[in-house]
């Protein structure tokens, strides 16, 4: 046994009973989720998809905010690593009836599931309903806070793509300030090495952000300048109208990633968006469908890094 | 468009950039200031220059107000462009911002666009558009910014309305900032400012009229400068009247925040007493204040605390000012007034004639980035001629804007301009 062992005994392959969040990850247990991920690709890209991972394991997906895209990829996921899944969107639920959120917890508790799933729009109401069960919980999104899996799997995409994360330059663009995906890239970005802008009007700008290390800039000509990466943030309707930007003409006039802007980063800069785009708001249809755009593949990633998820806390599990 | 070349000779050249005075000439060509000083005399100039013996006159750079009501669009029986830059030339005015408070509002790309195209079209003088720095002047949603700068906005103001609510006025200055565009803030407490029409205080209450405190104004202020401080905006409180705000604005640029500010040159050459009998063209807001206050304002001028003067100009037909004096509108007409009203100040030694021309001329420039307001080689050549001594007494019927609402009719008065001259050509000459 080398000596280096010995005194200190290997870590265990993700420690972590619960994915909260990217805060808290060690650069290995990212690379480790991206490396087992690797291997969900190849999984999702044969016939047979099914492995027998969580076969017998129930997975209950809790869903306080609508999400098509999230939740179909966290059932997929589920499924094809042999668990039962389950969906709870809120309009069904018994939280409609006015039931507080520990209670809704301890209510799902009580039948034993394996894997939660949550999303929820309040910061920290993952965290709570954690503290309250006895299985792992996996967030899906907490209000402006963290939203883990898209940011492993944009990881994931951009280190297929690129080869590596360390030392490229991503430019994160658009309403930070609202963003759970932006603060989950900024927290593993760095953390894997990467050069990390956010831009974006100062009306969408969370005060001290540049504190977590990242450079702030309001000029998005500027903040794509010499990027490797462009990550286009989604822009809520309701914040479209004169609360923090004037119109949707002016916002793609000056936040929109057009074409002509897009020339500014690298010449084989690669272009990301978390989803749902809307088109000529802060992407322009050529640049969002274009030979630099990796939106399609990052919903193929989405899926295969929930897999890595959803497998790397098994582990832990009782009896697992 | 180049005008044949133009001198001004045997002046008294007034620079307020530089604060000085000096006997000479000055040189205009291209459009520009070509020269300036003693070696500018008739005996040295060529023959294709126009030469002009100014007998002693005060040459120096042409006004700059920041805030003018041109009528256009929607107002048109009040005051158009052509009107407007006539009084304005005649008042030795070159540059005037017009007040977005129009009809519709200056909240749309497209009307900077109109008013640019009728501004080129018929006026005599400059005219930058100020646009709405919320959509409809509403105070609700912030207007496009960046777009409306992009057509040649220079400044941001809800116009004489202040934007109530902090939380919008916050993220319109944090949003400006991003475009380190200029926001220009009337401020005013509407529920302090109530049912009042004029200054809160004995003089009010003798007429029986409902007063407007002083605080209506320093509250607003003092809230604006504390957001200037949070967000870092450029900022210019547009009218300030009292000595509760020159408190707040003298700790604010001690402070080192990006404050500028303007009163309005009714407040420093009248006071409420001057409403007398019930005088509604002497109806204004923020309302003519105390003696004492208006002291305290030229003082403020003459230290610089305060940075400009504007007309204020606001042409309202006699009908809505031919009414009992709380029914009658606010505003008084002000740019062909502006400078023969400013001398009174300094013939009565108050405020040297450099420091007068520095707050009507230098600082507005300074504030809205433009390379006049300084007599200088290489200036634009906007420039103004006048005998600050030649006594008048203002005809209202003279007056060149469409409506005669000025508080100075009948008033004597002593300045008035004999020369103007925008971009090197001569858009006023006395007759």
């Amino acid at each position: 046994m080398p000596l280096a062992a010995a005194i200190s005994p290997p870590r265990p392959f993700f420690p972590h009973r619960h994915l909260l969040g990217i805060e808290g990850l060690s650069p290995q247990d990212i690379v480790a989720l991206l490396d087992l991920a690797e291997e969900a690709v190849e999984v999702s890209r044969q016939i047979e998809k099914k492995r027998t991972t969580l076969r017998g394991r129930t997975q209950i997906n809790l869903f306080f905010e609508a999400s098509t895209r999230t939740q179909s990829s966290f059932e997929l996921a589920g499924k094809r690593l042999g668990a039962d899944v389950m969906n709870m969107s809120v309009a069904t639920s018994s939280v409609k009836k006015g039931e507080t959120l520990i209670d809704t917890a301890v209510t799902l508790n009580a039948m034993r599931p394996d894997i939660i799933v949550v999303r929820h729009a309040q910061a920290g109401a993952v965290h709570l309903l954690a503290r309250k069960v006895d299985c792992a919980v996996v967030n899906a999104g907490d209000g402006a806070h963290e939203h883990p899996t898209q940011a492993l799997l944009d990881a994931l995409t951009i280190r297929r793509n690129k080869g590596r994360i360390e030392g490229l330059t991503v430019a994160i663009c658009g309403d930070i300030m609202h963003s759970r995906v932006a603060r989950s890239n900024i927290l593993l970005l760095l953390a894997l090495g990467a050069r990390v802008r956010v831009a974006g009007p100062s009306t969408l700008m969370p005060a001290g952000i540049e504190r977590l290390g990242v450079e702030v800039f309001h000029d998005l000509r500027r903040a794509l300048t010499d990027a490797d990466i462009v990550m286009m943030l989604r822009l809520q309707r309701e914040r479209m109208n004169g609360g923090f930007v004037p119109s949707t003409k002016e916002y793609f006039r000056f936040h929109g990633l057009d074409e002509e802007k897009l020339a500014l980063a690298k010449p084989d800069a690669l272009v990301m968006h978390p989803g749902p785009m809307n088109r000529g708001v802060e992407i322009d249809s050529i640049v969002a469908d274009g030979a630099q755009s990796l939106i399609r593949e990052q919903v193929e990633m989405g899926v295969a890094v929930r897999m890595a998820v959803l497998e790397a806390l098994a582990q832990h599990l009782p009896n697992g | 468009m180049s005008h044949p070349p133009l001198a001004f000779v045997n002046a008294r050249l007034v620079d307020p950039a530089a604060l000085t005075e000096m006997r000479g000439g000055v040189l205009v060509s291209d459009g520009l200031i070509a020269g300036v000083g003693e070696a500018v005399r008739a005996d040295v100039l060529p023959e294709s220059v126009r030469v002009i013996d100014c007998g002693g006159d005060v040459v120096a750079p042409g006004l700059i107000d920041l805030s003018a009501f041109v009528g256009e669009p929607g107002a048109e029986h009040r005051e158009t462009i052509a009107t407007a830059t006539a009084a304005a030339a005649a008042g030795g005015v070159t540059t005037i911002v017009a007040n977005p408070a129009t009809n519709p509002p200056i909240d749309d790309p497209a009307v900077v666009d109109f008013l640019l195209r009728r501004a080129r079209d018929t006026g005599r003088v400059r005219v930058l558009p100020a646009a709405a720095l919320t959509k409809g002047l509403a105070g609700k949603e912030i207007a496009e910014i960046g777009l409306l700068q992009a057509a040649g906005a220079v400044a941001f103001t809800d116009g004489s309305r202040s934007v109530e609510s902090a939380q919008v006025f916050r993220r319109a200055m944090t949003y400006a900032r991003d475009f380190d565009a200029l926001v220009m803030h009337a401020t005013e407490d509407r529920d302090l400012v109530g049912e009042g029409v004029m200054n809160e205080g004995e003089f009010a209450s003798r007429l029986g009229l409902a007063g407007i405190p002083r605080e209506a104004e320093a509250i607003m202020l003092d809230r604006d400068l504390r957001l200037v401080e949070l967000t870092r905006a450029r900022y210019h409180a547009a009218l300030v009247t009292t000595t509760l705000s020159l408190e707040r604005l003298s700790n604010a640029k001690e402070r080192g925040l990006n404050v500028t500010a303007a009163t309005s040159i009714n407040h420093i050459t009248l006071n409420e007493s001057d409403i007398g009998d019930y005088r509604t063209f002497l109806k204004l807001a923020p309302p003519l204040r105390h003696e004492e206050e208006r002291v305290a304002l030229v003082e403020a001028l003459a230290s610089g605390l305060i940075d400009a003067i504007v007309s204020d100009h606001n042409p309202q037909d006699v009908e809505t000012k031919r009414l009992p004096f709380a029914e009658a509108e606010y505003g008084a007409v002000g740019l062909e007034t502006m400078l023969s009203a400013g001398l009174r100040l300094v013939h009565s030694a108050d405020l040297p004639l450099p420091k007068l021309l520095r707050a009507m001329s230098t600082r507005p420039a300074e504030i809205l980035g433009l390379p006049q307001g300084r007599l200088v080689r290489g200036a634009p050549a906007d420039l103004i001629r006048f005998d600050p001594d030649e006594p008048f007494v203002l005809d209202p019927a003279s007056l060149r804007s469409r409506c005669k609402n000025t508080p100075f009719d009948a008033a004597r008065l002593q300045g008035r301009v004999k020369h103007t001259i925008v971009a090197g050509a001569v858009v006023h000459e006395e007759a």
